[in-house]
């Protein structure tokens, strides 16, 4: 967790008292504890220790400010720079003068190719663009038939054809979505190994054939030390033009990101978070940045919250959760709201360390969900404010009075501490800056 | 018999492998053991995907025998590396699960994230089994994605055994069940589930997996004998997170290693050795049926600082 990284690196400052400056000295163990940081985060070997370097040149000799401590400092100054160097700014796709727009996705087997085309399809569909989808895998079994069924499933029409070669696909489909008169043609190809030859000539043919406006680079968000290998492979054949990071819906840092951006220097355009076809969102670099420092989403998390609630509760909530003020009463009340934000697995995964909760899947669950809100609606309002005071006989009465068990009301009762000592662990970073760093 | 899968000694791993050893080259090149020569050492193990605890582990060893000898020579480098890690895969070598003992039909259940390639190994499987002379049934538990079925009925067909399906969105579970019950009914020797990948993050569906171990136990209280999670060789640290989740979810017997045919090392099998001790059982190298091989610890260590 980036308060792991907070407390460990105030610790190392601590044994260095006194020191109002960042200097050579006080700043070398520090970059230690950040390198392990990015190390454990599938960042490259490589990549980390130019970036640290890069970084610490940058610190030497910056006062620290005195409103925070030297270790917010050096986190602030990492975090600002790898915003910077995963992006700085969001990145859009580009369009072609002619329609159609041109977008061939390519990259590793299992990546998540093919659920992207027909999120991007579905993306593309909510701004108003009409696409064509088409599959030149002609190798995985079924992958042909996987399209075809995402495709339905989106009213997005699939290019037919049978038994021809990956390039004679490519072709036909730019061919059909001109003749229909599409806006954008997307076109997934096979997952394969950047060390294949034969493979990798595949795909710079297909690319040569059809001249495509944009190359995606798909790479799976958990990807390890090899990443930096695929991706610069990738680019060397195919010049792709920008880069998707996929099955971010886990808990993985996503180190990677950083990795493949650094050795390609391509934007990177999408991130994919779910194996539903909605599950797509456009990269935010700085939401990245915090996630690989081991902050979590909490950014989107709040996002989402204010897509679905007004958004004056989202800064009512907000503003709790920074003085640690999250009671019970709102714990309710975000249940309620959460009833209407989508998969709640999704959002509760991305508060750090929220995790190990085991929230059972509220939206699925509705038993469970039901539970909570009579347990709840049993409490006094001084119980719902100070959940301390809720010992053994109101535990009864809470349990009795909600048709539950005590061991309902315990188990409530652990999570919501668990989640408050969670927020607490955020807060302690100075959730106030965090936000207001990120324009909030 | 010869096994159909030899352990991986063969094909494109070993040629990889000697190709270039970059250990080899940083050892001739540094006679010092200095600041230079540790960090050189240290990329190499990161970039395996070992891990940091286990590079950290392996240097401070490296560092203490660097201490206690005067005449530290750095060319012992590499032994005192392979040495420590075979020590570590060694804790747990492989008990061979013996098909045989078991009474019939032998139930595997192939579990794993998304897109580590479940399928494909159960394609292999099925295959391996089938030239063992073995009857086969596979059952499409993976009623989720899309052509997911398709998909194993192609493999199905590769590999000359039978399937159990029915339609998307049906209850795994249930599918696991008919499977059970017709491998009993036919006289299978061997039954193999796919499963739908699913991150270990999502609690409904790792409940989902103990609810069709729970249902093949009603059948067949031994069910499932063998439990298999699939790794993929390109993810870094996260597969120890997995490991443990779907071990403490529905416990696993043994790992299948795959896209071994790549460039990533898979390194990140050693802390899940040491830590969780489950032992890897296959390799995946590769798309044909023929593509998997025993797990050999001697190999996998020479590929992963190369011999
Ligand atoms: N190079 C290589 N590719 C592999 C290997 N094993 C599987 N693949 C490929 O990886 C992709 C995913 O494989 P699947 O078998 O569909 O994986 P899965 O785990 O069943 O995937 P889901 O069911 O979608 O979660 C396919 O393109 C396979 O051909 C391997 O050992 N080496
Ligand atoms: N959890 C999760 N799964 C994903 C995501 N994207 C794709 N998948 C799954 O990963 C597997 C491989 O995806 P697929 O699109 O077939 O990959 P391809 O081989 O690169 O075309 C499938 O099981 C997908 O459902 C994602 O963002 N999150
Ligand atoms: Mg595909
Ligand atoms: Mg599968």
């Amino acid at each position: 967790m980036f308060d792991e990284l907070t407390k460990k690196l105030e610790y190392t400052f601590q044994k260095l008292k006194g020191h109002g400056k960042i200097n050579e000295k006080n700043i070398s163990e520090a970059l230690r504890e950040v390198r392990r940081t990015l190390l454990e985060a599938d960042v490259n070997y490589k990549v980390a220790k130019d970036f640290i370097e890069a970084v610490k040149n940058k610190s030497l000799g910056k006062e620290v400010l005195r409103s925070i401590t030297p270790a917010q400092q050096v986190i602030k100054i990492f975090n600002e720079e790898l915003v910077d160097l995963l992006g700085g700014t969001v990145s859009r796709l580009k369009d072609s003068s002619v329609p159609p727009t041109k977008i061939m996705v390519a990259g590793l087997q299992g990546s998540g190719k093919t659920t992207f085309c027909a999120k991007l399809s579905l993306f593309l569909s909510k701004k108003g663009k009409k696409s064509l989808l088409a599959s030149s895998d002609i190798y995985r079994p079924a992958a042909k038939n996987q399209l075809e069924v995402l495709g339905n499933s989106i009213n997005t029409f699939v290019y037919p054809y049978d038994k021809e070669g990956a390039v004679e696909i490519a072709v036909g489909a730019v061919e059909e979505a001109k003749n229909r008169g599409y806006d954008v043609v997307i076109l997934d190809t096979a997952g394969r190994l950047h060390i294949n030859s034969e493979m990798m000539d595949e795909v710079v043919e297909i690319k040569n054939a059809i001249n495509p406006n944009e190359i995606l680079f798909v790479a799976d968000g958990m990807t390890g030390q090899d990443a930096v290998n695929s991706a610069k492979a990738f680019l060397e054949r195919l010049d792709f033009t920008g880069i998707v990071l996929t099955k971010l819906d886990g808990d993985a840092k996503g180190g990677a990101a950083l990795s493949i951006r650094a050795v390609t220097g391509r934007p990177i355009k999408f991130i994919s978070i779910g194996e539903k076809v909605d599950a797509i969102d456009i990269f935010h670099p700085d939401r990245m940045a915090s996630r690989i420092l081991g902050m979590g989403d909490i950014i989107t998390l709040v996002e989402k919250a204010e897509e679905a609630v007004d958004r004056e509760k989202a800064l009512k909530l907000e503003k709790k959760l920074r003085k640690e003020e999250f009671t019970l009463e709102d714990f309710y009340d975000q249940l309620q709201q959460i009833k209407r934000m989508g998969p709640i697995e999704n959002l509760i995964e991305m508060i750090p360390g929220v995790r190990g909760l085991k929230f059972k899947d509220i939206r699925e669950n509705g038993d469970e969900l039901k539970k909570t809100e009579a347990i709840i609606n049993s409490m006094t309002p001084e119980e719902r404010r100070k959940p301390k005071i809720i010992n053994g006989s109101r535990r009864l009465r809470i349990a009795r009075g909600s048709g539950t068990s005590v061991q309902d009301v315990n188990r409530l009762l652990k999570q919501f501490s668990q989640m408050q000592k969670m927020i607490k662990g955020l807060s302690r970073f100075g959730f106030g800056k965090v936000f207001k760093q990120f324009g909030f | 018999m010869k096994p159909v899968f030899e352990k991986f000694k063969t094909g494109l791993y070993k040629t990889r492998i000697t190709l270039f050893c970059k250990l080899k080259d940083v050892i001739s090149r540094g006679k010092k053991f200095n600041q230079e020569f540790i960090e050189n050492i240290e990329e190499i193990l990161i970039e395996s995907d070992i891990g940091i605890e286990t590079t950290m582990y392996l240097m401070d060893e490296l560092k203490e025998q660097y201490r206690k000898n005067k005449n530290f020579d750095t060319s012992t480098v590499l032994g005192i590396i392979k040495k420590k890690l075979k020590e570590i895969m060694m804790e747990c070598n492989t008990p061979e699960i013996s098909e045989r003992k078991q009474e019939k039909p032998y139930v595997i259940l192939v579990v794993g994230v998304n897109g580590t390639g479940k399928t494909t190994t159960i394609g292999k499987l099925a295959y391996k089994y089938k030239k063992e002379g073995k009857s086969v049934l596979l059952s499409a538990a993976d009623t989720f994605r899309a052509a997911a079925v398709e998909q194993l009925d192609i493999w199905r067909k590769r590999a000359g055994a039978d399937i159990v399906k029915t339609k998307y969105g049906a209850d795994p579970a249930s599918v696991a069940y008919d499977s059970l019950q017709a491998a009993i009914s036919r006289n299978i020797d061997v039954l193999i589930i796919d499963t739908a990948g699913r991150l270990h993050t999502k609690v409904n569906l790792m409940e989902e997996l103990k609810k069709i171990k729970r249902i093949l136990k009603k059948i067949k209280p031994s069910a499932p004998d063998e439990t298999l999670l699939v790794l993929d060789a390109v993810t870094g640290q996260n597969s120890l997170t997995q490991a443990k989740e779907f071990n403490d979810a529905i416990g696993i017997d043994g790992i299948v290693l795959t896209k071994l045919d790549g460039t990533a090392k898979g390194g990140i099998i050693v802390p899940i050795l040491k830590e969780l001790k489950i032992p890897v059982k296959y390799v995946g190298m590769g798309e044909k049926v023929t593509d998997l091989a025993l797990f050999d610890s001697e190999t996998f260590i020479n590929a992963l600082i190369c011999d």
